[in-house]
């Protein structure tokens, strides 16, 4: 009965899903909702304001630095972490081996 | 890994890998890529050298030192160039007003800070991955 | 050109439901890669070129290679 019940639920949500995906405008056409001032801003004044022809360059390491900075500190974390959890593990089996 | 034909190729293989690496690096703000996809290439091939020769050679030359080194070195780069913009016009990380020189677009030199940021970005991830990857494997391959 | 896409898109369901089924850890992590690879294909099919140099390098590689070291240091049948 349960599972019959889960099993109408996820059909409901695939056929809503799937519906709303037909409504959604084409990939790179006038009508994307991430097509606003803010695009039309980056592909009109990027070369005066960066020098940078790639706009996705320009974007990530000059209107986004911080984002980048941001992304850059993550990988930093995230090796501090795995050296202070797999190190501290190693000398602490080598304490117990020379016991 | 004893394998003659494995060990010639990766030998033959490595430097080009390298040098496609250092240039989607460079090239990052004239072509599609940029510093995290050319340091990830980098690191893939120092990967591949610790694969085939195994740890104990990769580690000299990739030694603790030199990934502190390299895992310090890109990070404080990346956050120097932003205090020189701090230092001229009062606001972090600032490109064109803060005195870099634009070039001309299109060519290499070009994109004021672009390129140094894009290096210190490299330099970080290849030696992420490179040090992630021997931290995992080293005490378990002796 | 619509063909291409859903043939990527359908192996991609396809190693997504494979990878969760898979009770082998290093078969699992196999079949993420090709999952990486393909999705760096419709990557380039979408026009983002670096997203799929990115992803390529990245998803199949390193991602690969870590998951692989894990597995060396831990166990590889999923209880």
């Amino acid at each position: 009965m349960r599972k019959r019940l889960y099993l109408l639920l996820f059909v409901g949500l695939f056929l809503v899903l799937s519906y709303n995906i037909m409504q959604m405008p084409g990939k790179s056409t006038v009508d994307a909702p991430a097509y606003n001032d803010t695009t039309e801003h980056y592909l009109n004044e990027s070369i005066e304001e960066t020098g940078a022809i790639n706009v996705v360059g320009a974007i990530l390491a000059d209107y986004r630095a911080f984002d980048t900075l941001g992304e850059t500190i993550v990988l930093f974390t995230s090796i501090v972490a795995v050296a202070s959890i797999l190190k501290v593990a190693d000398q602490k089996k080598k304490e117990d081996d020379h016991e | 890994m004893n394998d003659i034909i494995i060990k010639s190729i990766t030998r033959l293989i490595i430097p080009f890998i390298q040098l496609y690496g250092v240039y989607i690096i460079l090239h990052g703000h004239v072509s599609p890529g940029g510093g995290f996809a050319g340091g990830a290439m980098i690191g893939t091939s120092l990967v591949l050298y610790t694969l085939v020769f195994g740890i104990d050679k990769s580690k000299q030359k990739f030694s603790h030192r030199v990934s502190e080194y390299a895992e310090s070195g890109g990070i404080l780069l990346y956050v120097s160039l932003g205090l020189i913009g701090i230092v001229i016009t009062g606001s972090f990380l600032t490109n064109i007003e803060a005195g870099f020189p634009i070039g001309n677009p299109g060519s290499v030199l070009s994109g004021g800070m672009i390129p140094l940021l894009m290096v210190g970005i490299g330099i970080k991830v290849a030696s992420t991955f490179i040090t992630l990857f021997h931290t995992l494997i080293e005490e378990e391959v002796v | 050109m619509v063909l291409l896409n859903v043939i990527i898109i359908v192996f991609l369901i396809l190693c997504a439901i494979a990878v969760e089924k898979t009770k082998d850890l290093l078969s699992a992590v196999v079949i993420l890669s090709a999952y990486t690879l393909m999705m760096s294909v419709l990557w380039l099919i979408l026009h983002t070129p670096d997203v799929a140099l990115t992803e390529a390098a990245i998803g199949a590689g390193v991602t690969c290679i870590l998951f692989i070291a894990v597995i060396m240091r831990t166990e590889r049948y999923e209880r």
